[in-house]
């Protein structure tokens, strides 16, 4: 299903939109999401939690429980190929060896009654033709590549017995264990202290540039998304409010939402002094305002923002949907 | 020089039992709190700062009285807390006050706001249902509710107004001190400067003290007069937050700040062996704690270090007895000589 002579993307979604059925009416948990994840590329989904930045992957790998939810419009594709069409046998090969994903919390992805080393053999089995004793060579290198001291002897460990850091880093080793294509990590190191965490990123980082592995990163942490992203996506109420490569973004962002999380950030004001924050709460997505969702909270808003903003791309790679934007596309400053 | 203090926490220890023999006697045990002094001056912010499991927590439960120290004493405003009984024991109660990470898990669901915010008022007695709803209508208005939200149920709010209800309880008693385990943690960015903002204003307005845990540095950096940074238990670096977030003296102190992540930087390159983990509490190491993690560990880490006072240029170092409540101190030989801290700034 490849296009002829070009290599696909490694995840791409066109204008998706997705909600949840409810008694209540339909939740509109995403609406016209466009993600492009190139080959080899670490690309950084940011956003407050409910915002939508798993629902979105987790469409894009099917995850989401059947029969609960309706895809409204738009196309994903992985690697060139519909997962909404594809057989649960294709979904199984096409999940773990192409894509696999890094759960937040590692202690509910392991299963807590198996040793690591088996659970680990049984994934790399489930994808590779090789023996139990070959398997177990390639899960002790991957884990020692992971930085895991003793790795055999790990191996022999159940879940429980390693500390979340290591836990993390198992799982970390079981999502590279079959060199998939994607990884999707979603919010792996919330859990973690800075200490290890900064040892995670790095592992992550270095092992997805050595293979040539794509990464979606999923944080509600703007800062550690930008340790480790080319691009990032920022997300707002199931919308892409903008994107582009991780420094302009952050040195010039565009959208008065991305703005406002800079500034919320203790980090850049002086000590005291009053953190600005956003006023308002997200809008309910069961019934959101018209036009732009921001909106409500945002202190650029005029007449043009009651219908939705179209995205704009701006010089430099930037895309921002917003209508304050897409008329003067001059250069503004992060700090205006 | 210093003012007499709020709180002070002296050579406190808290050990749990780990695992017992056969008969049911302790037979190991798991060091939380290893003789650690702290001391709150009125209307300061100290912030405390350490990986999971370095025994944050459990300090200030100890503080407050909800787990029972091994030893040392904790004394507020001049009387041993273990030692006082009855009222008095009450009293001073009611001038210390928590509010807790998840404010999911720590307000009733089934208490409207206006019970939930009273709870700690109808505990002590002697006021009547108008009386309690009055002032909760005044703790609520103050922390930034609004009286129609006072007989709702807590799941009716979001996490941040959660949060400030949780604030409104703890301050239910008009207390002195608020000790504040990470309040924020479980909250969104936004909804995360909201609260700071509202913390800081009611400690403008009240003249509170506060005892602030967290793991996000760059927010104690931002919330806190002077800091502590704990490791296996032990302070290891204590100061203004301005000495030691920007000098840190301690080895341990300078991994953990080049470990945040940063929107200037982009990641940096730290030795693998210091990304370890906590040793185990379980036995505590011999000499320096931090020694096997440590990148210039030399002679002398074989013995455990006591706080001395960070030497600046042209003085002397001084023991903790001849020094300030908010000296610069660290607890290590090499890092209370200035030439560590060159290196790290080069």
């Amino acid at each position: 299903m490849t296009d002829i002579g070009m290599k696909p993307h490694a995840l791409s979604i066109e204008n998706l939109s997705l909600e949840f059925p409810t008694y209540d009416g339909a939740v509109k948990a995403l609406d016209g999401v466009t993600i492009q994840v190139g080959n080899a590329e670490i690309v950084g989904l940011v956003g407050e939690s409910g915002c939508g930045k798993s629902v979105t992957t987790m469409a894009a790998t099917r995850l989401l429980p059947e029969g609960r939810y309706k895809i409204t419009q738009g196309t994903i594709r992985l690697f060139g190929r519909d997962p909404t069409v594809m057989s649960d046998e294709d979904l199984q090969q096409v999940r773990g060896k192409l894509v696999s994903t890094i759960f937040q919390e590692p202690m509910n992805a392991l299963n807590p009654t198996i040793r690591i080393g088996k659970q680990l053999v049984g994934v790399i089995r489930r994808h590779e033709a090789i023996s139990r004793a070959a398997a177990e060579t390639v899960a002790a290198n991957i884990l020692s590549d992971m930085l895991i001291p003793e790795p055999s002897r790990i191996m022999q460990a159940y879940p429980f017995e390693l500390s979340g850091g290591m836990r993390q880093r198992v799982l970390i080793a079981m999502a590279f264990s079959c060199n998939p294509g994607l990884i999707i990590a979603d919010e792996p190191t919330t859990a973690l202290d800075v200490t290890v965490q900064a040892a995670i990123l790095r592992l992550i980082q270095g092992r997805a540039r050595r293979t040539g592995t794509s990464v979606v990163f999923i944080s509600h942490n703007i800062a550690v998304v930008s340790q480790i992203c080319d691009r990032l996506y920022i997300m707002y109420a199931g919308r892409i409010v903008e994107s582009g490569p991780t420094r302009a973004v952050l040195d010039s962002p565009q959208h008065p939402y991305t703005r406002a999380l800079l500034r919320c950030l203790p980090e850049r004001v002086q000590p005291k002094a009053q953190l600005e924050s956003i006023p308002g709460t997200v809008p309910n997505l069961l019934d959101p305002p018209a036009g732009c969702f921001y909106r409500p909270r945002c202190l650029e808003a005029d007449e043009r923002c009651h219908a939705k903003p179209q995205s704009t791309t701006l010089t430099g790679g930037q895309v921002v949907a917003c209508w304050q934007r897409s008329k003067s596309q001059t250069h503004v400053s992060n700090e205006a | 020089m210093d003012a007499t203090p709020l709180l002070s926490v002296e050579n406190l220890a808290v050990r749990f039992p780990g695992a017992r023999n056969w008969f049911g006697r302790v037979t190991s045990e798991v060091h939380a709190v290893n003789n650690v002094d702290l001391v709150v001056l009125p209307g300061e912010s100290l912030g405390i700062v350490g990986e999971s499991g370095c025994g944050k927590s459990t300090l200030v439960q100890a503080v407050i009285g909800l787990v029972a120290p091994t030893s040392g004493r904790v004394v507020v405003e001049g009387h041993d807390f273990a030692a006082t009984s009855g009222r008095q024991k009450t009293q001073i109660r009611q001038k210390m006050q928590i509010v807790f990470q998840d404010p999911q898990s720590s307000l009733d669901p089934r208490l409207p706001v206006w019970r939930l915010i009273t709870e700690p008022l109808h505990i002590r007695g002697g006021m009547s249902a108008a009386a309690l709803r009055t002032r909760a209508r005044e703790l609520a208005v103050s922390v930034g509710l609004r009286s129609e939200h006072l007989d709702r149920l807590a799941h009716e709010f979001s996490g941040g107004q959660r949060q400030r209800i949780a604030i409104a309880r703890a301050l239910s008693t008009d207390p002195e001190l608020l000790i504040l385990d990470e309040p924020t943690s479980a909250l969104d960015v936004s909804v995360q400067a909201q609260i700071i903002n509202l913390l800081l204003k009611l400690q403008r307005e009240l003249g509170l003290s506060y005892l602030f845990i967290s793991h996000d540095v760059s927010l104690v950096r931002h919330f806190c007069d002077r800091v502590a940074v704990m490791y296996l238990g032990q302070i290891v670096e204590t100061g203004p937050s301005s000495a030691v977030f920007d000098h840190p003296a301690h080895p341990y102190t300078q991994t953990l700040l080049a470990s945040v992540p940063s929107l200037q930087n982009s990641l940096q390159e730290i030795d693998a062996s210091l990304t370890g983990e906590l040793p185990n509490n379980r036995r505590l190491p011999t000499g320096c704690y931090y020694r096997e993690r440590c990148l210039v560990s030399s002679a002398g880490c074989e013995k455990l270090q006591d706080l001395a006072t960070v030497a600046s240029i042209g003085h002397d170092v001084k023991t903790p007895n001849e020094a300030g409540i908010s000296d610069h101190m660290v607890r290590c030989h090499v890092g209370v000589t200035a030439a560590l801290r060159l290196e790290h700034l080069a």
